[in-house]
């Protein structure tokens, strides 16, 4: 009864996408995943003077209720295994931000043996922030990106720029 | 005569109305992939052990028991509450008042056997 | 105490299991042999001259041609300190634990077992405690080399700047 991807090209969605998108992207509710020490610049991210509650985004400690994971930090091996679990279980529409070095490509411990190089080896990440940390400024522009990401996504027609469905992993 | 019941109609008609609005679009447009992983139940990134099902305590049996017969009590007193001025005006409030105050003191007695039996409280002293 | 006068104190009780004594600055130690450890140990503890409460550290150094076990302990009673070491075969290193004595020794000894691969005979719970439980080899080990993948997370990441010499390090 979805009707996700079934429309023909010629049927213009343009302002229901707009809302659809627009509701989507005023409330990004983001997992704390905070696991090192990006994860002290998250918090401040998410407190009063950079706030990003102002955008719509509000933590949440369980991958059921986001849409959003934040991978803070660095991410082992060890590590790696749940992080792939816990996206699993994230409900669609679900976007990934890989903050700091540490996230985008193992960073200072890229030669480690313990490490992953970059979380982007187990779940698909839409946007990149650099830094180490990045300044709270710095993932503040990370989440508006994600939002220009979000108003491109069209959900109703059948060729349409959306993102590729994940089936099993 | 019943026009009186307008109100209520109208106020069924929009709870069901928005409720199903809400529903409908939801089956409409939110995207749906359900995989095995993602069904797993939730244990913070590990694989679940243990079983889901898992003995509870009785006291939150014996809590809503009580609640519910005293939230019955008072969904039948309500009624009279309503309707009391009438009886006001016919001259029978005495007979009216006395009516309600026996079942009050029917389920009171109950409530005093509760009370004394120590099921109102959540840490039952056991006695030494 | 002095360090060396604590050693002298050592020499004289155990005559035959003290190994060596240095006197390297700063810090002079004293070998042990594996096998009296526990009978040094509770001495070091139990006596009221020396009366070592706290095992302040252990840990284990991979030399090429043997491994070795050593521990700091301070007196807060007396204010002193002196340091043990352990000296054990590569091949199969094993020596008895010190967890009834010091009950920091529990989690010190499983790192130990973790990262070097040194049996602790009698330890009540052995078993990895940083790396995940089935990763094979000791990674603090000179002679340790890194899987290429873990559950087929690959441990690898080109990079245009860093060349990975696996010959020289």
């Amino acid at each position: 009864m979805s009707l996700l991807n079934t429309l023909p090209d010629y049927v213009l969605t343009t302002k229901t996408d707009e809302l659809l998108n627009w509701m989507r992207k005023s409330s990004i509710w983001y997992m704390l995943f905070g696991l090192a020490c990006c994860a002290i610049e998250l918090m401040h991210t998410g407190g009063p003077r950079a706030d990003i509650d102002r955008f719509g985004a509000s933590p949440r400690a369980s991958a059921r209720q986001s849409d959003l994971m934040i991978v803070a930090g660095t991410l082992t091996l060890k590590m790696a295994l749940r992080t792939r679990l816990l996206y699993d279980q994230m409900p669609e529409p679900r976007y990934v931000i890989a903050m700091g070095s540490c996230a985008s490509c193992g960073g200072l411990f890229q030669l480690a043996y313990s490490v992953c190089d970059g979380v982007d080896k187990i779940v698909p990440v839409d946007v990149y922030v650099p830094g180490c940390p990045p300044r709270p400024e710095a993932l503040t522009e990370g989440i508006l990106k994600l939002q220009e990401k979000i108003m491109t996504e069209r959900w109703l027609t059948r060729s349409n720029g959306a993102r590729p469905q994940v089936t099993a992993a | 005569m019943y026009l009186h019941f307008g109100v209520p109609l109208a106020l069924t008609i929009f709870g069901i109305g928005i409720v199903a609005a809400m529903f409908g679009l939801q089956k409409l447009l939110s995207p749906s992939n359900p995989y095995q992983r993602k069904v797993m139940p939730y244990e913070c990134g590990e694989p679940p052990t243990g079983r889901a099902w898992i003995n509870f305590n009785v006291r939150f049996y014996l809590i809503a028991l009580i609640f519910v017969v005293f939230e019955v009590e008072v969904a039948f007193v309500y009624p009279i509450a309503a309707v009391y001025l009438d009886w006001v005006r016919r001259g029978q409030r005495l007979y009216a008042l006395v009516e309600i105050l026996i079942f009050l003191l029917i389920l009171f007695v109950g409530l005093i056997y509760v009370w004394v039996k120590h099921d109102l409280e959540w840490v039952k002293k056991v006695p030494e | 105490m002095e360090p060396l006068a604590i050693y002298q104190r050592l020499k004289e009780r155990f005559a035959d299991r003290v190994v060596e004594i240095s006197e390297s600055k700063p810090d002079p130690f004293c070998v042990v042999d594996p096998a009296a450890i526990v009978e040094v140990a509770r001495f070091m503890r139990d006596d009221p001259e020396l009366a070592m409460d706290c095992l302040s550290n252990e840990s284990g150094v991979d030399y090429k041609d043997r491994i070795e076990v050593v521990y700091h302990l301070f007196s807060y009673r007396l204010r002193h300190g002196a340091v043990l070491k352990v000296r054990l075969a590569r091949d199969n290193p094993r020596v008895h634990t010190l967890e009834e004595l010091w009950k920091s020794a529990n989690w010190m000894e499983r790192e130990i077992f973790d990262l070097l691969g040194v049996t602790f005979e009698g330890h009540s719970d052995l078993r990895r405690i940083l790396m995940p439980e089935d990763w094979p080899g000791f990674p603090l080990r000179k002679d340790f080399v890194e899987p290429l993948e873990y559950h087929g997370i690959s441990t690898v990441r080109e990079s245009p700047i860093i060349r990975l010499d696996t010959k020289k390090k």
